[in-house]
């Protein structure tokens, strides 16, 4: 008998992942997403492209970054040790990096000078303008007028790399009126320019290419958990708003069935529709941003609005990977709420001396809660995606607005 | 036109009968597109009553939809226009159904492959057919993913309309060619709609090689702003769709009694009709 394929054996020819996935996508972009796909199939093959990449993130990137036993959160919650898989050392301060210089090398390679790109916590947009400043092409970088507001160290920072951050009023102004709008520039722009999309999602290739340059997040964890704790983990956790970080995360792990895989998305105010960004746990199967994923959709199919305190999250799709892995049964997703992310950002930071991004925030909730309920011999991973700075100001505004809501700060 | 009455039993017939009514008297088509429930159900209704006496060959009605990305400014917003006046799926086949009835020229849905797959492609293609539409744009599915579309299409008779722009390469563009039914739709520009200003160089070729690949009839669209550009293209395609020009008048009516806004498009169809004579 034929053993089953490895979980990790997708997307196949067609970008789908078991039913997920695809190509849905107006017929201008289909020549140059069919480029992308020769190119990245040529890189891969090509030893000074990974010679070039790997150069890059050891000394650009600093590269790998540690795993790092978190001794006074593992005290507190009295359980299972948790360990940081400590993306937020990343340069630029969030794992978003590792994708936007592998894609950059792509964008040279197919001559390509000019990059576009949407971004919502700003992390991406930020890592899309360092590769760009890095490499000397053009960058553009499209950002919901809320995010531009609530991120607006990140704006600084694109600026100061030489990016133009382009405001977009349309929607909800948040990250999927930014995807849009970089897909329309990219309608006009297509010849000369390349699209840096910056999650697992989107059209085939784009989630499989976003996947396999984060997979060093999960393939570094897995040797060093080997090395410094002689064995894999017993669970790996990351927060999923379209999935970047927990994909590159999983993707090692998923064909080690014996590590649980924890995906935690962004639970906002309520179960409520409208009051989270939970695809996964909420949402139904549709098309979004061209692929075929779970999505958080009105009965006739017209996306819904939806909420999180962090930018990042705040994404009413998911990469198409997820989907297949969430029906599959290898990963579960779960949701935690705006409140519980905040009051983790808070823990970690006094009891870790690491301010969280408000994404993570997401996944340091989880973990907190469910290492109180594992055995000590256990050991948790979480993937600190990101750095908080960025999230300071906002949070205390939030916190003013508590304040004066009557008494409920914290 | 046949000169008998009956209606061809095939929704997609009625279109072959009004390219076959064009070549017949030399002239061109014109097919505006307006969006359906904007600025509301009835005032569309009557928009597209009028389009029909003002000598549309066909329409093209869009499908509003919350995150259309081949789409430019002026359709966004009539899309964001009729979804906060409430419009629904259910709503856009009314609006169809009723039209349909009033009017000699054949209606196309376009609609994003987002919500024809969230209501289910047999259901979708079975409310068109009862809506009294002749076919479907779906401008958002590439011809991989398109197969169970395209057979639910066929076997309704309705037309499964394929778009080629100025990307698609040649081989890909025959192939598309090919499969298209109803009508190829040329897209002018490598861009979302929107008027512009000129038509892009290359485009008379394009058409030309177009023509020689297929025998179905190639309508160009995407920047066509009014006569001029209409009649350059009518010497080469065999017709125009003219979207967010004519979209711009029902914003620009917003808060003006109906009949004017009904001039105003009338008046604007019978340019681009004269033009394609």
């Amino acid at each position: 008998m034929t053993p089953p394929p490895a979980i990790s054996s997708v997307p196949d020819a067609l970008g789908r992942f078991g039913r997920f996935g695809g190509r849905y996508v107006p017929e201008t972009l289909s020549a140059a997403l069919d480029q992308l796909e020769r190119e990245y199939a040529a890189a891969q093959a090509d030893p000074a492209f990974h010679a070039e990449l790997d150069g890059l993130l050891a000394a650009f990137v600093g590269r790998p970054t540690p795993l790092l036993f978190a001794p006074r959160l593992t005290e507190h919650a009295g359980g299972a040790r948790i360990y940081f898989k400590r993306e937020d050392l990343s340069h630029t301060g969030a794992h978003k990096i590792n994708n936007t210089l592998g894609q950059g090398l792509l964008a040279i390679r197919m001559g390509k000078r000019r990059i576009i790109a949407e971004t919502g916590a700003g992390q991406h947009g930020v890592a899309t303008a360092t590769a760009c400043a890095r490499f000397g092409l053009e960058c553009v970088v499209y950002m919901g007028a809320e995010d531009v507001r609530r991120q607006a160290p990140n704006v600084r920072t694109m600026r100061f790399m030489g990016a133009e951050v382009r405001p977009v009023e349309s929607g909800s102004r948040t990250l999927r009126d930014a995807i849009n709008e970089a897909m329309r520039d990219w309608m006009g722009s297509v010849e000369t320019t390349h699209y840096i999309i910056g999650s697992v999602v989107g059209p085939h290739p784009f989630p499989r290419i976003v996947r396999d340059f984060q997979a060093v997040i999960g393939r570094e964890t897995l040797d060093q958990c080997r090395r410094q704790l002689g064995r894999l983990p017993d669970a790996v956790v990351a927060c999923v708003g379209g999935g970047s970080n927990a994909a590159g995360m999983f993707f090692p792990f998923v064909d080690h069935s014996e590590v649980r895989l924890v995906g935690v998305e962004a639970g906002g105010r309520s179960g409520k529709p409208g009051d989270h960004a939970a695809s996964l746990s909420y949402g139904s199967p549709g098309i979004l941003h061209g692929s075929l994923s779970y999505v958080l959709q009105d009965a006739d199919g017209q996306t819904s609005d939806v909420h999180s305190v962090s930018a990042g999250l705040d994404y009413p799709g998911v990469g198409p990977e997820h989907s297949y892995w969430r029906d599959l049964g290898r990963v579960e997703y779960t949701s935690v709420t705006d409140g519980e992310a905040l009051d983790a950002f808070d823990l970690v930071a006094r009891r870790e001396g690491i301010l969280p991004a408000l994404e993570t925030s997401h996944a340091l909730a989880w973990a907190a809660r469910e290492a109180a309920r594992r055995p000590p011999d256990e050991i948790l991973v979480v993937c600190l995606s990101g750095r908080g700075d960025k999230d300071a100001a906002e949070i205390a505004r939030l916190r003013g607005l508590a304040a004066d809501g009557g008494g409920a700060a914290r | 036109m046949s000169s008998t009455a009956t209606a061809p039993a095939r929704p997609i017939e009625r279109l072959a009968a009004v390219f076959a009514a064009h070549r017949a008297a030399g002239t061109k088509a014109v097919a505006p597109f307006v969006t359906a429930g904007d600025p509301d159900a009835a005032t569309c209704v009557a928009v597209l009553e009028a389009l029909d006496r003002a000598g549309a060959s066909l329409c093209e009605l869009g499908v509003p939809y919350s995150d259309p990305i081949a789409d430019g400014p002026v359709i966004q917003a009539s899309y964001t226009r009729a979804l906060a006046e409430g419009v629904t799926l259910e709503g856009v086949f009314g609006v169809a159904r009723e039209a349909a009835a009033r009017v000699r020229m054949p209606i196309l849905a376009m609609a994003s492959y987002s919500l024809i797959f969230r209501r289910g492609i047999a259901r979708f293609v079975a409310d068109s057919l009862a809506a009294g539409l002749a076919g479907l744009v779906v401008p958002d599915l590439p011809l991989e993913e398109s197969d169970e579309l395209d057979a639910a299409c066929r076997s309704a008779g309705l037309a499964l309309v394929r778009l080629v722009t100025p990307t698609t390469p040649p081989e890909r563009a025959a192939e598309i060619a090919r499969r298209s039914t109803g009508f190829l739709y040329c897209v002018s520009v490598a861009g979302v709609t929107g008027a512009r200003a000129d038509l892009p160089p290359g485009l008379v070729d394009r058409v030309r090689w177009l023509r020689s690949q297929t025998d179905v009839p190639i309508l160009v669209g995407f920047g066509i702003a009014g006569p001029e550009q209409a009649r350059a293209v009518a010497g080469v395609a065999d017709g125009v769709i003219v979207g967010s020009a004519l979209v711009r008048h029902v914003a620009e009516a917003a808060g003006r009694p109906r009949d004017e806004l009904l001039d105003a498009v009338g008046r604007f169809v019978e340019g681009l009709a004269a033009a394609c004579r």
